[in-house]
């Protein structure tokens, strides 16, 4: 029997990839949202910021959630990591009810927030000192942390010394010290050139695919997305709602040339879909403004 | 940023960063124009000088050498001695005794400390400086000890600063030379009561300084430690203090300069001692030339201070790329 209607290009999944997620489905749920929202009072009235957001997060997952701005991405990685509280619904660790930041929970911020006063070795001991190890073991762990991230050359130089990338590399390698259960970043990279943003994104897959860390990275840049993604959970705006959980398939290892293939265009096509519909007669935009010409006539650029 | 200067120099182009020639020159001149200004109105004699230092008394029975006269009053007893063809009084332009030349307050500067005390049981001049220097230091000491703490706990926990801050606002706004009879009678007529002025007067600002610093500091810091796992009193102990220390000390510098001007008044509750007992022995005999060595012996030990205390903490803090001065 004929399927009447098509499978859409960007579910279709290879051999490889099809096995890849039954193996990740297998895995244990480490992270569970279960019909979180979160309102707050305005002076216009009640604002919904999420609204039932679910899903479900298996180990050593690599989750990116994508949305138009304002959807409410950092508002519910913040509620992940503890720092702000729902006003309904639950988020399970392992089972557990999350109640306020901790260790277990690991955060990468936007603007690398580095402590200033220390050196890099030190800010990388700082978790590790605040759980109860000892000065001597920190020291050493830290030291493993950051030949880790390639900047063992640096342990005694202040932040503010450093670049960016360096930056956000010292924020990553001292919340994985505290050997986190989940580890959250929040556009980690969007301060960062675009070289470097793509540097850091081979080593953020470096990282993961070593190491037993479940990464929850919120983005705005749909490629970078679909490059490190497993499974990208799309919410829409006003309020943040899960729009949809898409299987990434394309396949890994993950590399900047299969920007071009075919599932790569598909998935891109569909988060395209999804976030910036296209919009028919909408007042905002209706007629583009014409622009009176004020140079020459023979003056041409085009 | 700063901007390239002209062929021409640009003296008020906008924040431009000063050149280290210029900005010696400058600094410099801070300090020199004025003392030229006062070198004219000393040394020049059409310059201001209202009045005139009596050289010769002549046939004037209330003159004396070394008198100063209004010009007016000198002029009208000229007229009449000229009118009765008597003994002329001769004097020069001066100025009058408040205001004494700068080679004199020189003068004075080294003699003031050479002179011994006047009455057998007084101070020598260093002795004074030294005694002032010492209550302002434990009043210091002692403000800071309590109010710096208290800062700290104000700005990082908002229940805390709500509790204390509206009692101290408004405590912040009583003089403290007023509480000087009350301070004499709680504490004795000797240094506890001039030590507790200075408190009371550098307490209060401290505390909401202080908290406000506190604030200051970026919450993402905060945020950074709690994800990794850090309880609420090592927020304080390790994130707010070390924090905040370059600018806390920054702070202090200004409170210290702050709590330096109440001296004066401090030292005049109870038994005035120190150096404004210094002042004020001199000011009742009309040297002015002492007086005003005095008070520019305290200016510089002021700021001297402050200067080391800013080098110091350039070398303190390395990380902190703001600290300038």
């Amino acid at each position: 029997m004929l399927n009447p209607q098509p499978v859409p290009s960007y579910l279709i999944q290879s051999e490889a990839v099809r096995t890849r997620f039954e193996r990740l489905k297998a895995r244990e749920t480490i992270l569970e949202v279960r019909h979180l929202g979160k309102r707050f009072a305005t002076p216009q009235g009640e604002c919904t910021v999420l609204n039932d957001i679910s899903f479900k997060t298996h180990r050593r997952e690599f989750v990116c959630v994508i949305g138009p701005s304002g959807c409410g991405k950092s508002t519910l990685i913040r509620i992940l990591a503890g720092l702000e509280w729902p006003t309904s619904g639950q988020v399970l660790l392992d089972g557990e009810p999350v109640d306020g930041p901790g260790a277990d929970r690991g955060m990468v911020f936007q603007g690398y927030t580095l402590f200033p006063w220390l050196t890099v070795k030190k800010n990388v001991m700082f978790g590790l000192k605040m759980n109860g190890l000892s000065r001597g073991q920190a020291e050493r762990e830290a030291l493993q942390w950051l030949d880790l991230v390639g900047l063992s050359k640096f342990a005694d130089v202040y932040p503010h010394q450093l670049s960016g990338g360096m930056k956000q590399r010292v924020a990553i390698a001292r919340a994985l010290a505290n050997r986190p259960r989940i580890l959250l970043m929040d556009e980690p990279f969007g301060a960062l050139d675009a070289q470097t943003r793509a540097k850091m994104q081979a080593y953020l897959l470096d990282i993961w695919r070593n190491i037993d860390i479940t990464i929850v990275f919120i983005t705005h840049d749909l490629d970078e997305a679909i490059l490190l993604a497993d499974r990208i959970l799309v919410l829409k705006a006003n309020p943040g709602e899960v729009e949809e959980l898409i299987e990434v398939p394309v396949p890994r290892p993950r590399e900047a040339s299969q920007i071009t293939s075919f599932e790569f265009r598909a998935t891109k096509a569909r988060l395209e879909a999804l976030i910036h519909p296209p919009t028919g007669g909408d007042d905002g935009d209706a007629v583009r403004p014409q622009i009176v010409r004020m140079t020459d006539v023979t003056d041409d650029v085009e | 940023m700063s901007m390239t200067a002209d062929r021409r120099t640009d003296w008020f182009a906008v924040r431009r960063e000063l050149s280290v020639r210029h900005k010696w020159m400058l600094g410099i001149g801070s300090f020199v124009l004025p003392i030229i200004l006062w070198c004219l109105a000393s040394y020049v004699p059409f310059v201001w000088h209202p009045q005139m230092l009596i050289t010769n008394p002549g046939s004037v029975d209330y003159f004396q050498v070394g008198m100063r006269v209004d010009k007016g009053t000198f002029q009208d007893e000229l007229a009449d001695a000229r009118a009765k063809h008597a003994a002329l009084p001769m004097g020069v332009p001066a100025n009058p005794v408040y205001l004494p030349a700068p080679h004199e307050v020189l003068h004075a500067c080294y003699t003031a400390f050479a002179t011994p005390p006047a009455s057998r049981d007084g101070a020598w001049l260093h002795q004074s400086i030294w005694h002032s220097i010492q209550v302002i230091f434990w009043g210091f000491v002692i403000s800071s000890a309590i109010g710096v703490p208290l800062g700290i706990v104000g700005g990082t926990f908002s229940a805390v600063a709500r509790l204390q801050e509206p009692f101290l606002e408004f405590f912040r706004y009583l003089p403290a030379p007023a509480f000087g009879a009350l301070m004499v009678a709680i504490l004795g007529i000797y240094d506890a009561p001039k030590i507790a002025i200075i408190v009371i007067g550098t307490f209060f600002q401290q505390v909401l300084i202080v908290a406000n610093t506190t604030r200051k500091l970026d919450y993402a810091l905060f945020e950074a430690a709690m994800t990794l796992g850090t309880n609420k009193l090592r927020l304080l102990t390790h994130v707010a203090i070390p924090g905040i220390l370059p600018d806390l000390y920054r702070d202090q510098r200004i409170l210290l300069g702050w709590a330096w001007t109440y001296l004066i008044v401090a030292e005049l509750i109870g038994t005035t001692s120190g150096i404004t007992w210094y002042i004020t022995q001199q000011a009742r005999y009309e040297h002015f030339d002492n007086v005003y060595a005095a008070i520019m012996m305290i200016g510089v030990i002021g700021l001297g201070t402050d200067i080391v205390l800013a080098f110091v903490g350039r070398k303190l803090f390395p990380w902190d790329r703001a600290l300038k001065a």
